[in-house]
């Protein structure tokens, strides 16, 4: 079959077909037409060519075939450390192969690769720092992503992940008008408890625009809400865009890079429009290296930054600590033993594993703060990155994947997790649900507040 | 034979393999693209080039990145392994004196017996590379023949030149294979993934300039390796 109805070359770009893939459950029909599917390996192979640079195939020829990336992968770890695990010989079985067949490979062998893709790398690049010729499979995986998702062999949920930023700029289905519509009930719920609290939309010259996840409008309103007492409490000037607020990219998880381009730059335009000064997401990961780290370059942005200073909401948060626009009552800190999970999208990502030390040491009592080990730039996937938490048909290997996690977290001997990034945040979730190990969680916007000290008459107590 | 060996197709083999190194290294950096490595090079060329130092330096220090440190076995029979190959050959006392003989100048040469002990470093160092490629699933799955057949072009000049050198059965046989044996691993360098000789300082530089710029180098984070 040359292409399906639901499973095809082409990234959905209507709402209809949108509902039309939505509405096969768990993708039945779309998994079976992808076994049909037709591999173009002219166009597979010219994209190589056209796409592939020096990098990647220096990476692919000079691999010493050392095995030292092996240890250095989770999946590898919990999977019972078998060799198909190990990083190097998934990319070079993968991605080195249709390389050596000049993309002339079967639909059977897309599928593999799909699976290796998807299951078995979640492109935590923690490989990378591990290989004496520094040759990051992460960044490989996410090329064969690319790939793989030209050629329509994407995982059912990540093609409507991608189609729904296509559609919708957001990866939910929220429109501009759902958006504001929240903000505008967020901000009349909680200015009953804090007078004076507004989510401005569309101010221009603001001292900070704020971009979050589309989950949280769509799912956890309340984040928005504490994100603006946070904000109305450490008197900041600030807004939320009507339009390219949404600062999450499925469209990356899926390869879909010009899906990501557009994204982007509705972001971008967001800011050139309303002129902040800076701009500060939410507490995910991901978001972060869509939006700041990798998206620049999508883009076309010579320079490699975001068109404004665009910081992670962890950076935002030290800094109104630390200049005591935030004040945490002493008696109200954390005073039990607690850890944090360090999310590979900012901390390996952009090195931001200092500034989520200093939050703790403002909000958490000298001597129970626990680190996981290893820790920082040399932490473990969550468990469930680069798409993997959202894939129904690799749920039993990403529930695999979670062990690590759970074990380095029972190490810690700590009830309570500090998780500031949202695929992190909901990994430790259903790591709690799935294996019952007695943990609890959180972001730190609700920790925060509940050991504010808050100036007088600032709160209206019920 | 001698002469043509060590004359004239020495010279064409010691143009091809460095020309073909030079121009390897070119056609990566050539190769690189701003916007698909998404990193941004040139803008920010100073953070890039301390983190390209530093990884650089890292690795070529055996407890400077913390996947050497965290398998002393292994970096042992690495560094030994490379230490030999490099130092052995340069530094030699014969291959000093026909430095000398063509281009009126010589490097600081090693004595005899360090010459020997670097040269059976190479070959015990090589054999433990081997064995631990059958040894360890995780690097078997890894292995081809490939990998044996670079390993045996690179330790070969040793073994012919050890039995060279202890004189052991025909002198001039063991001669000639030697150079032939040095010469095929030269031409090798350019052409096979012993080009790592010089592109490992590049994906190095490379990788290195990836985190001293957008992956923490500009947040002030210097990343352990």
């Amino acid at each position: 079959m040359p292409q399906g109805k639901l499973c095809n070359r082409q990234p959905i770009k209507t709402d209809e077909q949108l509902k039309l893939t939505l509405a096969d459950k768990s993708g039945i029909q779309y998994y079976a037409e992808m076994e049909e599917l037709d591999v173009d390996t002219d166009l597979l192979w010219s994209t190589i060519q056209k796409t592939m640079k020096s990098r990647t195939k220096t990476w692919l020829e000079i691999c010493a075939h050392c095995g030292m990336c092996a240890e250095s992968c989770f999946l590898y770890q919990v999977n019972d450390r078998i060799p198909e695990q190990v990083p190097s010989y998934k990319i070079q079985s993968t991605l080195g192969h249709i390389v050596k067949k000049k993309g002339k490979v079967s639909n059977e062998f897309m599928r593999h690769c799909m699976e290796v893709a998807w299951s078995q790398c979640t492109c935590c690049n923690r490989c990378g720092m591990y290989c004496p010729h520094g040759i990051d499979m992460g960044v490989m995986f996410s090329y064969l992503r690319g790939l793989l998702y030209s050629q329509g062999f994407v995982p059912w949920e990540l093609k409507i992940g991608s189609g729904m930023h296509r559609v919708y700029r957001a990866q939910m289905d929220v429109t501009t008008e759902d958006w504001v519509e929240t903000c505008e009930w967020m901000a009349e719920e909680t200015e009953e408890e804090w007078p004076g609290l507004t989510i401005p939309v569309d101010k221009q010259d603001a001292d900070i625009m704020y971009t979050c996840n589309a989950r949280e409008p769509k799912h956890y309103p309340e984040d928005l809400a504490e994100a603006a007492i946070l904000f109305h409490v450490a008197g900041v000037n600030w807004t939320v865009p009507s339009e390219g607020w949404e600062q999450t990219s499925l469209s990356m998880f899926a390869g879909d890079w010009e899906c990501c381009k557009d994204n982007v730059n509705h972001v971008y335009s967001a800011i050139e429009r309303l002129n902040p000064a800076r701009v500060t997401g939410t507490e995910c990961g991901h978001a972060h290296r869509a939006t700041v780290i990798e998206g620049p370059y999508w883009a076309g942005r010579p320079d490699g930054l975001p068109p404004k200073p665009y910081i992670h909401y962890v950076e935002w948060l030290a800094e109104a600590l630390r200049e005591g626009k935030l004040k945490i009552d002493p008696a109200k800190r954390i005073k039990e033993p607690v850890t944090l999970q360090d999310s590979c999208n900012y901390v390996r990502n952009q090195g931001l594993k200092d500034v989520t030390r200093e939050i703790i040491s403002y909000i958490v009592e000298p001597g129970y703060f626990v680190e996981m080990a290893p820790n920082k730039e040399h932490n473990y996937c969550c468990g469930g990155g680069g798409g993997f938490n959202g894939i129904g048909r690799f749920r039993e290997q990403r529930n695999v994947a979670l062990r690590k996690k759970m074990d380095q977290i029972l190490d810690t001997g700590c009830k309570l997790v500090i998780a500031p990034c949202h695929n992190c945040w909901d990994a430790i979730r259903d790591l709690e649900e799935e294996y019952e190990i007695g943990i609890r969680w959180s972001f730190l916007k609700p920790l925060i507040i509940g050991m504010l000290d808050i100036p007088e008459g600032m709160r209206v107590e019920w | 034979m001698y002469e043509l060996l060590t004359g004239p197709l020495l010279w064409l083999v010691f143009a091809i393999s460095f020309g073909g190194l030079l121009v390897r290294v070119v056609l990566y950096f050539k190769g690189l693209s701003q916007q698909l490595d998404r990193v941004a090079y040139r803008p920010h060329l100073s953070y890039g080039l301390k983190g390209a130092f530093n990884s650089i330096i890292s690795w070529l220090n055996p407890v400077g990145a913390r996947a050497w440190r965290i398998r002393p076995g292994f970096t042992l029979i690495f560094f030994a392994f490379h230490i030999g190959l490099l130092l052995t050959p340069i530094l030699l006392t014969a291959h000093n004196v026909m430095l000398q003989e063509n281009l009126g100048f010589s490097l600081p040469q090693l004595p005899a017996c360090i010459a020997d002990i670097l040269s059976w470093t190479v070959i015990v160092a090589g054999l433990f590379m081997v064995l631990r490629r059958i040894a360890f699933p995780e690097v078997r799955i890894l292995t081809t023949a490939y990998d044996y057949l670079l390993l045996v072009i690179t330790v070969a000049p040793f073994v012919t030149g050890l039995i060279a050198r202890y004189q052991g059965g025909d002198y001039q046989f063991w001669l000639l294979a030697h150079i032939i044996t040095g010469e095929i691993w030269l031409l090798c360098l350019p052409f096979t993934k012993l080009s790592h000789c010089v592109l490992f300082f590049c994906s190095r530089a490379q990788l290195g300039m990836d985190y001293g710029i957008k992956r923490g180098g500009m947040k002030g984070s210097t990343f352990s390796w």
